[in-house]
């Protein structure tokens, strides 16, 4: 039972970075339709980038996750100006091998940077406390507590006000959003700061717990596609309930199966998902 | 019949060339590094009929390719197979492999199509690197053969082995030429032009894009195999997805859906590779942004360009004789005709 | 009976798009589907050709049930369509893009192919010759070497019946051939279409263009919210009410 408790705990944990990488693809999957194969890249420098301003340059954590979201954010919006724009009419194939491009560059430039090496965050957290009977330590209380905060200021965001509504009517319909005069371009903008931003908190609060190093949104993004087909691509309520489905499965299954194919598990799950309904859970379609 | 000349001269000369280069070098590394390029090609064709002229961008070739290599390992290694046999299982098995995930696979289109390759590539990856009682996991597999001889001839030199990849390389070359000219060809054109038009001229789009698919993986599982009897040892590294953005990148940046981009893309990026060796692992800090740019502005890579060139050349010399014959005859040019010639963006 | 449907209904989700539709193709004729926006029209070519299943409802051609046939099987049956979007291939010459278009009636494999066996070269001279014949039916033998890109929109749908006629059909169901084509060059396309039912190929059109298809229709079918609303000569469809009324209706035509 004690163990069962701490795996439910850890899924919780993982599930909740999932969703804040999975939130930020589906979000720009629905805007553009585009596959963000450089999600991860982004992903990798929102760890770097709180690494590197809780490490040289001194600041709080908080504060460094605060750059890190900003200037993510602000790579994001980069990306799509001068990559994603120009490539709006292409054939779908270009802006995926585009996305590859970048996220190719981005990681060679960490790589530059901050050398290959796996760097630990330090967490002003990392005292353990108990939760329930549960042995835990605080930075995955935090975890858990931030990630859920961040969801529900992103849902407030989408729901309540009129900036937020034009990304989910350009979501929904696009040519009728330019019709009703959303301006698209600034709305793709914005999608994909968020979806910068959301990526650069996932990745400040898993650091701790994890490492920081160019290779470590390879997983993630490949977790975090399996979870937007899981729940139907662009699908928001999709993103964060794909992402606690996935990270519960995966920490039960590295108890109870096997600790080394637990990896494996998103990508068996993807398997069956798209071998059963090739356009995806949940796909939004017809004419 | 000037261009078809010309063409086969073009060709002629590149395999005259490539026969004598190791002869005219005789630097035992350059001749290693272009072995290596030719195997890179033999696996970037593969992927250049899928993705290229069927249109389904698979990110699950390094699997293929690590399966090719792996199975030739395995076979020779563990199983004591002869080398040419092992080679002919290798392709064997890579492409029932390619026929169980394309089945599945290609049911996907697009970006799903993509996304599920990328796991596929993923979990093969991830298999060999965590099946350690067969493949050795992360330490890798040792003490491949060489090819066994053939009668007289060794593999054992760098220019046997240089001939021996070249000549794969060709059949590649030759067989791809073959597919893309025929009727085969141009029904996975179709498919890439648009799935619902083919559907409608009656083309089995499913089939086909099984054969391309099937296809596709065997040339990868066979530089795979080749790769694993040049350099001897092989690691899991080999099934990561950075082999196929290497692949990839020779693809686009040579042009994908052509000829001979496979061969301009990879010998141009691996002796830039070499050139540019002080970057090492920074190279991508120039290659990434290439890949980026060239799709954006030039889809078809460096024999796009060509192409284009070549293209409106022609064009303008159709034009003026054009108008030539019009002064003469004072004939009214058809609407069409005169209408602008310039390739135009697919929009 | 040629081609018939019965009852023919497509439901996405909750929306009816097509509802209980009974229609015949007449054999040798031009029929023409016209209906407000929206109404039903390009799903019902779609659930003819094959694209969607229907959710009830049965395809009959020439006595055989194709309902649940998939897309290239039909066309392989001699039914061929063409999409509002001609989904040419632009980078290609025109006589590229076309010769596939008689694929189907040959059966190359990929051995074939790499072999360059005689079947294959009678076969791709067999495609060749096709795609020129009906080039020249549509009249683009001058432009059979040029690339797509450079026509005009006119040549492009022309190039585009040019393909379905490559099939060997015996129905052709083209969706909106004249849109984003001026009028003089529709009345081109309306001889064209004339033209193919004098080579003994039966018409199914979707058209908006209202005088073209008064013009040209030997029996029109309206739909109306994916029911039907009426069916009969362009005379009968013209005064009747049930039809004024739709049109007038709200739904403008485009």
């Amino acid at each position: 039972m004690e163990v069962l408790g701490q795996q439910l705990f850890n899924g919780l944990t993982i599930g909740s970075i999932y969703s804040l990488v999975a939130l930020g693809l589906t979000l720009v999957y629905g805007i553009l339709h585009i596959p963000n194969f450089a999600h991860g890249a982004l992903y990798m420098m929102g760890g770097y980038i709180t690494f590197t301003m809780m490490t040289v340059v001194g600041v709080h954590y908080w504060l460094a996750i605060f750059v890190s979201v900003v200037v993510v954010g602000l790579l994001g919006v980069l990306m799509e100006r001068i990559v994603f724009h120009p490539l709006r009419d292409a054939p779908p194939i270009h802006d995926k091998i585009a996305a590859i491009g970048v996220l190719l560059f981005l990681e060679a430039l960490a790589q530059w940077i901050w050398g290959a090496d796996y760097q630990s965050l330090p967490t002003p957290y990392g005292q353990v406390v108990n939760l329930f009977g549960l042995t835990v330590t605080l930075q995955r209380v935090l975890i858990v507590v931030a990630a859920v905060l961040a969801m529900i200021l992103l849902n407030l965001f989408l729901k309540k006000t009129f900036t937020g509504a034009s990304i989910i009517a350009m979501s929904q319909n696009r040519e009728g959003a330019h019709l009703v005069g959303i301006n698209t371009n600034k709305v793709a903008m914005l999608t994909f700061m968020i979806s910068g931003g959301l990526a650069a908190i996932a990745a400040s609060l898993s650091a701790p717990i994890n490492l920081v190093f160019p290779g470590m949104g390879h997983l993630v993004i490949l977790k975090a596609f399996v979870i937007i087909i899981l729940g139907g691509m662009g699908s928001i309520p999709g993103a964060i309930l794909g992402g606690y489905i996935l990270g519960f499965s995966e920490s039960l299954g590295a108890t109870y199966l096997s600790n080394d194919y637990k990896d494996i598990i998103a990508f068996v799950l993807l398997v069956i998902i798209l071998t059963v309904k090739p356009t995806g859970l949940f796909a939004r379609g017809g004419h | 019949m000037s261009v078809l000349l010309n063409r086969r001269t073009v060709v002629t000369g590149l395999i005259l060339f490539a026969v004598l280069f190791p002869f005219v070098t005789r630097n035992d590394y350059v001749i290693h590094i272009m072995t290596l390029s030719f195997i890179w090609m033999i696996g970037v064709y593969g992927l250049n009929l899928l993705a290229g002229y069927t249109g389904y961008l698979s990110l699950a070739h390094a699997g293929f390719f690590a399966v090719g290599a792996y199975s030739l390992g395995l076979l020779t290694v563990e199983a004591g197979v002869n080398f040419w046999l092992a080679l002919i299982l290798a392709c064997l098995f890579t492409g029932i492999l390619g026929f169980l995930i394309g089945m599945i696979a290609l049911r996907t289109r697009e970006h799903f199509f993509a996304i599920y390759t990328l796991c596929v590539g993923y979990i093969i990856y991830l298999v060999i690197y965590k099946w350690d009682g067969l493949t050795g996991g992360v330490r890798g597999l040792i003490g491949i053969p060489a090819p066994s001889n053939i009668g007289p001839i060794s593999f054992t030199s760098s220019i046997s082995q240089y001939f021996l990849v070249l000549f794969f390389l060709l059949l590649t070359i030759f067989f791809i030429y073959r597919i893309v000219h025929s009727l085969t060809g141009r029904t996975f054109m179709a498919i890439r032009n648009s799935e619902d038009l083919a559907l409608t001229l009656g083309i089995s789009t499913m089939k086909n894009k099984l054969v391309s698919f099937v296809l596709s993986t065997i040339f990868a599982g066979l530089a795979g195999a080749l790769y694993a009897g040049f350099v001897r040892f092989i690691g899991p590294d080999i099934g990561y997805i950075t082999i196929t953005f290497d692949l990839l990148i020779y693809l686009l940046i040579g042009g994908i859906g052509t000829m001979s981009g496979p061969i301009v893309g990879t010998l141009l990026i691996v002796w830039l590779s070499q050139y540019l060796q002080f970057l090492q692992d920074y190279r991508m800090l120039v290659f990434g942004p290439l890949l980026a740019f060239l799709i954006i502005f030039y889809p078809w890579g460096i024999v796009g360009i060509f192409q284009q060139w070549k293209q409106k050349r022609q064009a303008r010399k159709a034009r003026s004789i054009h108008q030539e014959e019009n002064r003469k005859d004072e004939v009214e040019l058809d609407a069409g005709v005169s209408a602008d010639q310039e390739q135009v963006r697919e929009g | 009976m040629f081609l018939q449907t019965k009852g023919l209904t497509k439901q996405f989700g909750g929306l009816v798009a097509v509802n209980k539709v009974d229609f015949t193709v007449e054999k040798g004729k031009i029929n023409a589907i016209i209906g407000p926006n929206g109404a039903g029209k390009t799903t019902f070519f779609n659930l003819i050709s094959g694209f969607h299943p229907p959710s009830a409802g049965q395809v009959i051609f020439k006595g055989r049930d194709i309902t649940h046939l998939p897309p290239d099987q039909i066309a392989r049956l001699g039914i061929a369509r063409t999409f509002q979007t001609t989904h040419l291939f632009e980078q290609s010459t025109v006589l590229d893009n076309v010769i596939v278009g008689h694929r189907l009636r040959t059966s190359s494999t990929l051995w074939d192919a790499i072999f360059r066996t005689a079947r294959h070269q009678r076969e791709e001279k067999q495609c060749r010759d096709k795609a020129l014949d009906v080039l020249d039916f549509v009249g683009l033998t001058d432009a059979a070497d040029r690339l797509v890109a450079g026509l005009t929109q006119e040549a492009k749908k022309r190039a585009a019946f040019a393909l379905a006629l490559a099939t060997d059909p015996e129905v052709v169901f083209l969706d909106e051939p004249a849109a984003g084509v001026n009028p003089d060059e529709t009345d081109g396309l309306a001889e064209l279409i004339r033209k193919m039912v004098e080579r003994g190929v039966t018409v199914c059109l979707i058209e908006h263009k209202m005088q073209m298809i008064m013009n040209l229709a030997d029996k029109i079918m309206v739909l109306n919210f994916g029911e039907k609303i009426a069916e009969g000569t362009p005379h009968e469809i013209m005064n009747n009410e049930d039809v004024i009324r739709a049109y007038l209706g709200g739904n403008a035509i485009a």
